[in-house]
């Protein structure tokens, strides 16, 4: 496949747009810097020239510069599923004139994001449909990322501030008809109902039972985790990364370290990869558990939930006898693990691969041709695969939509490349199909662990050994003069990651998890920005739901496994 | 468009276009949903589920399958020696805070929920202690940074997670709850720098070492013996 650099592309828009584009060099993946007058149709020609074909908006985010002359950056990161290639478009925007141009008529998945580029940074984004606030509520004035912003600062809702529900494509001329029985009615949902999954509110317009209009609102988990990082060393950020999708929680930990590494350049000892993939890959499982079993609660099959949720109980025994944690592990730190793995780490697993393939089954053969379930869930809230693709999805959902792609397929990273597994794509796009997804993906991971137990446990330390990055071991630092030193220099200043900016991608138990990471090398991180997998998926709710019933609503809600820790970061 | 476009990559071979076949097929635009067999139209399988569901209970009710519930306050999860639980400070064999109130957990902390005051120790050695310790509960992610932090082991974790307050007051907890004596049941302590089954898997690889000694030792005879007696073996 031809890469970017050899494409024509650049050559053509140079020509019809001239002085717009300028690559950028010496960064860890291609970088466009382009004017914002001709952002629309440069995005417009990636997508169409089939050179290029970036076809998924991955991440779109601000980043303040106060220093510079222009002081904002709107970052783009795209990605050509089919290509398997990585760009990055960077707007600079002065700080007089903000106004940005919308993508949402090249990538749909554009419209949160820019919702969210204008609540943190300020950019008026032209022609958006509904520029209203995302993550914070509507009491609150400023801009929070911006650097002169004090992190401290608090606001509080009012009742008569609050988030007034916007309907796109809500016909009014017949919201006074009452030809028929029924009339419109409004109905909120959440964001404390037990089937909203954690606090998403859900407002649906009803005609008879069919909802005709929808609109959603986030915000209730949000809890400035990009700010807070931006506040604290590098090594404090990873309890915060755990509190991002919550059901796997190593998993992030996984993916912020990798970042960090990469920037610093560090060759992470072959234990700690290796516990790192068997230990992602469980969290996977537990992930697809949680999100299997209450969907089906939901739906009113309870027995499955159990089922579930027991191999996830001794999934976390496996996390807690490792990290001492249950939930929210910690387990990674820069350059490895938070400790060596447990002498019965390797009976521990097999017993666990043992244990968990007969609940499996259990539920397989309660479920997968179970024609009540079928009947609640095929054809429902379906997406085909290209407008998935658009609206930015990845991981299961996309999968479920007959695209296969996956980090750990089409950029193996850990131990992914060295093991055997498939990826299990179905062409529904519909909840029953993201549930069988989920269902094949889960004997996938084991087969991965399986692999890799049967390799043995690699020898060697479980950190690196570099006091600049790993805190010496205990013995050293209670009785060594220099490694006590090293100990306070760390702990005190941080980790001291070089200037420059990295993003890095693992694949999260709902798909791609991203970090775009910048550094400006002063111990703590300038900018970090996640980009959860569940963000763009959640954007597209009320294109899902419309059309369907309100227990539709309730179904595609728990297949799409949104986890508020990390929509609303 | 490309195509037209007078390109500076034309005089080397194009790779562009012809190696696109090997890109995977565009992206469904047609939904294939799952169909239904007759079977399932008669709802027939939904009777090997009602098998499972009889297995279950009656394996459940002549207890022969392992039941994974519970009943918490009388039974209790055995959790291993790493449970980040609350925390306990240590205390020196005379009762003493081990604490020096350098402030390194303070600064670790990602939640910075530790408060500390510092006094002047009568002890010149020791020269300061904590006249405050105070952590919030309700703060605390139970990360571990403060025990990864402290250079004296003077903070540690117990696996106790049985932490309920009546007020927010009542969850700022201070020296009084905090400190623990000398002789604190070993079995209640979480995570620490040390662990027992590290210790165990320590002294395994010391009990290996001293093995190759006496190997070499024995291979080596009187010549290496000099050599191999210079490796501390314990």
């Amino acid at each position: 496949m031809p890469a970017l650099a050899e494409s024509s592309l650049l050559d053509t828009l140079n020509e019809t747009h001239p002085g717009a584009v300028v690559p950028q060099e010496g960064l860890d993946q291609p970088t466009w810097v382009v004017s914002r007058d001709s952002l629309v149709d440069v995005c417009r020609a990636l997508r169409d020239d089939p050179e290029t074909q970036f076809d998924l908006l991955l991440d779109a985010c601000g980043v303040d510069w106060p220093e510079r002359a222009e002081r904002f950056e709107a970052v783009y990161h795209l990605y050509s599923v089919r290509r398997r290639e990585r760009l990055r478009l960077k707007v600079p925007l002065a700080e007089g004139d903000l106004r940005l141009p919308s993508l949402i008529p090249v990538w749909k998945a554009a419209n949160w994001f820019e919702r969210e580029m204008y609540e943190m940074f300020g950019f008026q984004v032209q022609d958006h449909p509904n520029l209203s606030r995302l993550l914070t509520h509507e009491a609150f004035e400023g801009h929070p990322l911006r650097k002169d912003y004090d992190p401290a600062r608090r606001w509080i809702l009012t009742e008569d501030k609050q988030y007034k529900p916007k309907y796109v494509g809500l016909d009014d001329s017949v919201a006074g008809e009452d030809d028929d029985m029924f009339e419109r009615m409004e109905v909120n949902i959440g964001p404390s109902h037990p089937a909203m999954h954690g606090t998403f509110r859900v407002m649906a317009v009803l005609d008879g039972e069919t909802i005709v209009a929808s609109d959603v609102e986030t915000g209730y988990l949000h809890r400035c985790f990009e700010k807070m990082c931006e506040t604290h060393t590098w090594q404090q950020v990873i309890p915060y990364t755990d509190r991002l999708n919550y059901c796997s929680s190593f998993i992030n930990n996984v993916g912020y370290c990798r970042v960090v590494e990469r920037m610093l350049g560090l060759e992470v000892p072959p234990k700690a990869v290796w516990a790192r993939t068997i230990l992602s890959e469980f969290s996977r499982i537990m992930d697809h558990c949680v999100c299997n079993g209450s969907t089906l609660v939901d739906v009113g099959a309870l027995t499955n939930f159990w089922y579930m949720f027991q191999p996830r109980e001794e999934i976390y025994g496996l996390l807690e006898s490792c990290f001492g944690a249950r939930l929210t592990v910690s387990g990674c730190r820069i350059g490895g693990l938070l400790a060596d793995l447990p002498p019965d780490f390797m009976e521990r697993c097999y017993r666990l691969i043992e244990m968990i393939p007969p609940f499996l089954a259990d539920v397989d053969k309660l479920i997968t041709k179970n024609r009540i379930w079928m009947d609640r869930s095929v054809g429902i809230s379906a997406i085909t695969g290209e407008e998935a693709v658009a609206w930015g999805w990845t991981g299961p959902c996309l999968r479920a939509s007959g695209v296969a792609y996956d980090v750990r397929r089409a950029h193996p990273y850990d131990l992914y490349d060295t093991v055997d597994f498939e990826i299990p794509t179905y062409g529904g796009g519909d909840v029953y199909d993201r549930f069988r997804v989920r269902m094949a993906e889960m004997d996938q991971s084991l087969r991965i662990i399986r692999q890799l137990l049967d390799r043995g446990m690699p020898e060697g330390p479980h950190i690196v050994d570099d006091p600049h990055v790993a805190l010496p071991p205990k013995d050293a630092a209670y009785n060594q003069m220099e490694a006590m030193i090293y100990h306070f220099k760390l702990i005190m200043d941080g980790i001291q990651v070089p200037e420059g900016e990295r993003y890095g991608m693992v694949e999260g138990a709902n798909g791609e998890l991203g970090f775009y990471v910048v550094s400006d090398g002063s111990g703590k991180p300038y900018r970090i920005k996640v980009r959860p997998p569940c963000f763009p998926i959640f954007s597209t709710f009320p294109r899902l739901i419309n059309g369907g019933s309100v227990s539709d609503l309730i179904a595609t809600l728990g297949g799409l496994n949104i986890i508020a820790g990390e929509l609303e970061r | 468009m490309t195509a037209a476009s007078p390109s500076p990559h034309a005089s080397s071979p194009p790779p562009t276009r012809t190696n696109l076949p090997t890109a995977p097929p565009p992206h469904p635009s047609e939904l294939e949903p799952r169909r239904m067999s007759w079977p399932e139209r008669l709802y027939l399988p939904l009777l090997s589920g009602m098998g499972v569901t009889i297995r279950h209970f009656f394996g459940n009710l002549f207890g022969t399958r392992k039941s994974y519930a519970i009943e918490y306050p009388e039974e209790r999860r055995a959790y291993s020696h790493r449970y980040r639980g609350h925390h306990i400070l240590t205390s020196r064999p005379d009762g003493s805070v081990r604490c020096v109130a350098c402030f390194l957990c303070a600064q670790a902390c990602p939640a910075e929920c530790i408060h500390i005051e510092a006094g002047e120790h009568p002890d010149e050695n020791i020269e300061k202690y904590p006249l405050v310790y105070e952590i919030d509960m309700l703060r605390c992610v139970f990360c571990g940074y403060c025990v990864d932090a402290c250079p004296e082991e003077a903070i540690i974790m117990s696996n106790n997670y049985d932490m309920a307050y009546f007020n927010r007051e009542q969850s700022v907890v201070g020296k009084k709850e905090l400190v623990k004596p000398y002789t604190f049941n070993p079995e209640r302590l979480g995570y620490r720098p040390h662990f027992p089954e590290e210790d165990v898997r320590r002294a395994e690889m010391r009990r290996e070492a001293f093995d190759l000694v006496t190997a070499a030792k024995a291979r080596a005879g009187e010549a290496g013996d000099e050599a191999a007696a210079r490796v501390p073996a314990e």
